[in-house]
This record gives C-alpha cells, structure tokens and sequence, in this order.
C-alpha cells in the first residue's frame, strides 16, 4: 500500500531559480526510503513541500489520499509527520524535557502523562536523566540529536522523516546516532523518508533509495543496484561516496 | 485633489514629461528617451515593492490580531512576554521620562520668562507629558529595546528552523510567538507610559520646586487643575497603538528574517527602524483624530 505520492511536483523561488523540475515517487507504508543528492539539489526543499511549510507550484503530495494543497486537511495531514531537523531545531527557551513535552502538550495530553512520556522517550533515546533539566545549548550535538530524536517519536507519528541525520557529527557520533534511527524505525514499524547525501548513511538505514538531481528523481530502486543501473550520473554519485577520486569530471 | 497641489503644481506636473519627451523626439535622443523610461521604472518598482511592503504587513498584523482571539491561548508565553516587555523596560521608560519632565520645566522656564507666563509652567509640563511627550518618548525607548529583540528572537528562531519545528508539532507559529507578543504590547505600553506621565510630572516637580522657586502645593494643585482627563486616556490610547507597532514589526521581520547572521541582524535593524517611524506617523494621526484638528 503507497503511503506518499509526489506527483509531478514543481517548485520555483522568487528569482525564477527552478529547484524542483517535476519530482514524482512513491513510498509505500513502513518503507524506510532514503533520497540522495548532491548539497543544494533541492532535498530539504523537497521535504519542506511534504510538510506544507513550503507550497508546491504545481503537481501535488498525497498522503494516505489526502492533498497537502487543501488547507481543509492540512491539520490531519500535518498530523501524520514528525521530522528530525538537520540542525536539531530544539526550542532554546525550554529545558530538554520540556522540549519533548511541547510537542506532547499539543495533542491534547495531560501534564502528568506529558511528563512520564517524555521520560520515557528520552530514556530510550539513550539520554542520561541528568541532561533532562538542562537547555539545548548546555549540551552537546549528539545529545541534541538524540534529544530531537525523542521529540520527534514521542508524539507517535505516522510517518517519520530524517533531514540529514548525521550532519555536523563526528564518525563515531555519526555511527552511533545511525543505529540509533534504524532501531527506533524497526521498533516502530512507521514509514520513514530519510535525505541525505551520505550514501553509507543511505545504505545501512534503507534498503531502497532515490537520487535526486536537476529537480527530479532520476533514478528509483534497490541502494545496493545503485552500482551499475546504468545511469551516469547515479554511478558517479556512487563511485564519489566510496572514493573522491574516481570521480569523472 | 486640487486640495493638495496648488495649479502651477499641476501644471509643472503635467509639463514637465510632455517637455521631457518632445526635446527627446525633436533630438531623436535616444539617451534622453532612455533615461527617462528609466526613471519611471525604477519610480514604479519602488512604488510597487514599497505597497507590496505595505500589503504583506497589514496582512500579517491582520492575521496577529485575529490569532489572539481564537483558542489555543498561550497564557504563560503571555505572561513572559509582559514581564520581559514592560516590566524590564521600566527603568528605561522612567528614566526616559524623568529627564523629559526636567528638561521641559527648564525650557518652559526659559520660555514663558519672556513674557511672563512662568506660572503655567506645571500645566505645560503635565500636558506635554501625558498628551506628547510620555507616549512617543515610552514607545521609542520599547521600540529600540524591544522590537530589535523580538525580531533578532524570532529570525534566528526562522535561520535554525524552530518556527518550522512548531508546525511539524501542531503548533501555529502566529498563535505561539505573535499573539502574546501583541498581547503583552498593547497590554504593557498603556502602564509603562501612566508610570512614565507620573514620572514626567515629578521630574517638572523635582526641577521647579529646587531651582526655579516653585511651592510643592502650589505646583501639584496647578498640575491637577490643569489636566483633563482626555489628556491621559489620549496617551493611554496612543500608547496600546505603539505597543501593537512595535510588537507586530518585530514580529514580522522576525518573521521574514534573511538566513544567516547578517540576516537577522538586518531585520532587527529594520525592525527598529520601521516601528520608530510607525510611531511617530501614528502619534500624528492618532493625535489629529483625538484632538480633531
């Protein structure tokens, strides 16, 4: 069953600066699928469509049959989604707990249970009850992501998107940070859309993935095909992820 | 229309391109021609980013109003909110205010010894104050302390995506960082600037009664006498216009802040800029409407 369908999706900036050219894919229910592309492809864009904070020109974005144009539905749309931000996004002006428990308050949870959620989520995120009382700034990016890693899960969405997540981790932080998303993503059976442009990261989280270059998916299928499918560009993307210098020019 | 321009404006008006295009015609001037289209391009980009400006921002303070009134209500953002704007902008406002009064007793002194008139001194002050001099003084001091911060706040809150992470949990970004900023603004200026007259007032006092030979009965009774109480409920009123200025442009350029570091220190900047110049047109047209003038 598809559980998100772009449809021939177009979107331009002010200056007439075309980042997405007709982007068309599928993702089916619990699939963990990773969009790979080159930094400033239009990735994060593609994603900011999904969520509605960006609107799409033209084409659409269906999920499970509803539009994210029709404003009417945009609340059971939006509902569906929690997203791990690049840069973490954790609210400055709360505590780590109360991070976790903002995102809990707003549908409707009692304070007590908003409470033991959140502690609960950031236990199984591996953050020690110490940090809990502490502000974002005071930690460090690791346990940031770890921390927006909790938020994001403890409001139990439907589908789960990951904008670059490893970006500006060590190797080590990096690795760990990856087990710990391709753990909850099988501990929870949701459907899970991850972009990057780490293709390690793309190839241990996901089976599947799709490149995505010059504002359209140009090529769909298996990570580990991505070798020899026959597409210039995907090879040399692969060849370029392993070692910097096989790239061709 | 001809209210606002006298005929040989008009005329000038009407002249000057006709005069401008026939000497380009007569030239085959192509430079002339060029020039001039340019000029009027530029004249209407300007024109249209400038009402284009004005559109986005009416609807913005549209969609701030109106999402103060309808649930969720966030009481305890509300409450930071007018204790960062008013009450830690007390001590600004009131010193703001103190000098004002003390100054204007001295120049009122000064004044009204050439023919005379010292003793309408405390009247003077006390009006100034309440109707002029405690609003605009109380709004500029909030707007450079406030509307900066709100918007360099709400910018880099934009630059490292938490208005996006509001959405993503079901939280409408106007609702939770504008409504109670508006909140708190038209809420706290009105108190700032009744504490900022009182203050005025007793800066006049401190002044007349030390230096220019004032009795402290004889200047409260003028003071009292003299003050209606339209004078205060005008400021007052001037003062929630002020606060809702300052905080929906800080919001809106918080709102609206470029990426990056220079970004957001250029919406604070304009955020300055603009509520200041917001004030101050609105002082005039708020004051014209009160006094009918």
């Amino acid at each position: 069953m598809t559980k998100i369908v772009f449809e021939n999706v177009h979107k331009k900036f002010h200056n007439n600066f075309r980042v997405l050219n007709g982007v068309s894919l599928k993702v089916a229910d619990k699939e963990v699928h990773v969009i790979l592309g080159r930094s400033g492809c239009g990735k994060s864009v593609l994603l900011k469509c999904l969520l509605g904070i960006l609107q799409v020109d033209s084409g659409d974005i269906l999920v499970d049959g509803l539009s994210v144009k029709k404003k009417e539905q945009h609340r059971d749309y939006i509902r569906k989604f929690s997203i791990l931000f690049q840069g973490n996004a954790l609210f400055d002006s709360m505590t780590i707990r109360g991070n976790v428990e903002f995102g809990l308050q707003q549908i409707n949870r009692n304070k007590s249970e908003c409470r033991s959620i959140a502690e609960e989520k950031l236990l199984a995120v591996g953050l020690d009850r110490r940090i809990f009382d502490l502000y974002p700034a005071e930690i460090s990016g690791g346990m940031q992501k770890r921390a927006a890693l909790a938020r994001a899960i403890a409001i139990e969405p439907e589908v789960l998107l990951f904008d670059e997540p490893t970006s500006g981790l060590d190797p080590i932080t990096s690795g760990v940070i990856c087990h710990l998303l391709r753990d909850t993503v099988t501990k929870l059976q949701i459907t899970c859309l991850t972009i990057t442009h780490d293709l390690k990261v793309a190839e241990f989280l996901s089976d599947h993935s799709s490149i995505l270059n010059d504002g359209a998916i140009i090529w769909t299928g298996k990570t580990k095909e991505m070798k020899r499918c026959g597409d210039e560009f995907v090879e040399n993307f692969y060849r370029a992820s392993h070692s910097i210098l096989e790239v061709s020019a | 229309m001809l209210g606002f321009f006298d005929q040989n404006t008009l005329l000038l008006m009407i002249a000057l391109p006709l005069l401008l295009l026939v000497v380009s015609h007569i030239f085959n001037g192509v430079a002339v021609c060029s020039t001039m289209t340019n000029l009027v391009a530029s004249v209407g980009v300007y024109t249209l980013s400038a009402l284009q400006g004005i559109g986005k921002i009416t609807f913005f303070a549209a969609s701030g109003i109106k999402s103060c009134f309808a649930p969720p209500f966030y009481f305890r953002s509300t409450i930071n909110q007018i204790i960062v704007i008013g009450f830690y902008s007390l001590p600004i406002v009131g010193l703001t205010a103190l000098f004002a009064g003390m100054v204007l007793a001295m120049q009122m002194h000064v004044g009204f010894t050439r023919f005379n008139a010292e003793g309408s001194i405390a009247s003077v002050v006390v009006i100034s104050m309440t109707r002029e001099l405690g609003p605009v003084f109380a709004g500029l001091m909030v707007a450079g302390r406030m509307s900066s911060s709100i918007a360099a706040e709400l910018g880099s809150m934009r630059v490292s995506e938490q208005i996006d992470a509001l959405v993503t949990l079901h939280v409408d970004p106007l609702k939770f960082l504008v409504a109670p900023r508006i909140v708190a603004g038209v809420l706290t200026l009105p108190l700032l600037v009744f504490v900022a007259d009182v203050i005025g007032v007793l800066g006049g006092m401190i002044v007349s009664t030390t230096l220019l030979n004032f009795s402290v009965g004889s200047y409260v009774v003028q003071t009292i006498s003299n003050l209606e109480l339209m004078d205060v409920l005008s400021g007052l009123a001037k003062a929630a216009a002020f606060g809702f200025s300052i905080a929906c442009f800080g919001c809106y350029h918080g709102f609206n802040s470029e990426l990056g570091a220079r970004g957001v220190g250029e919406s604070a900047t304009t955020a300055v800029v603009s509520s200041c110049i917001c004030i101050l047109g609105l002082n005039y047209l708020l004051t014209a409407v009160f006094f009918g003038i």
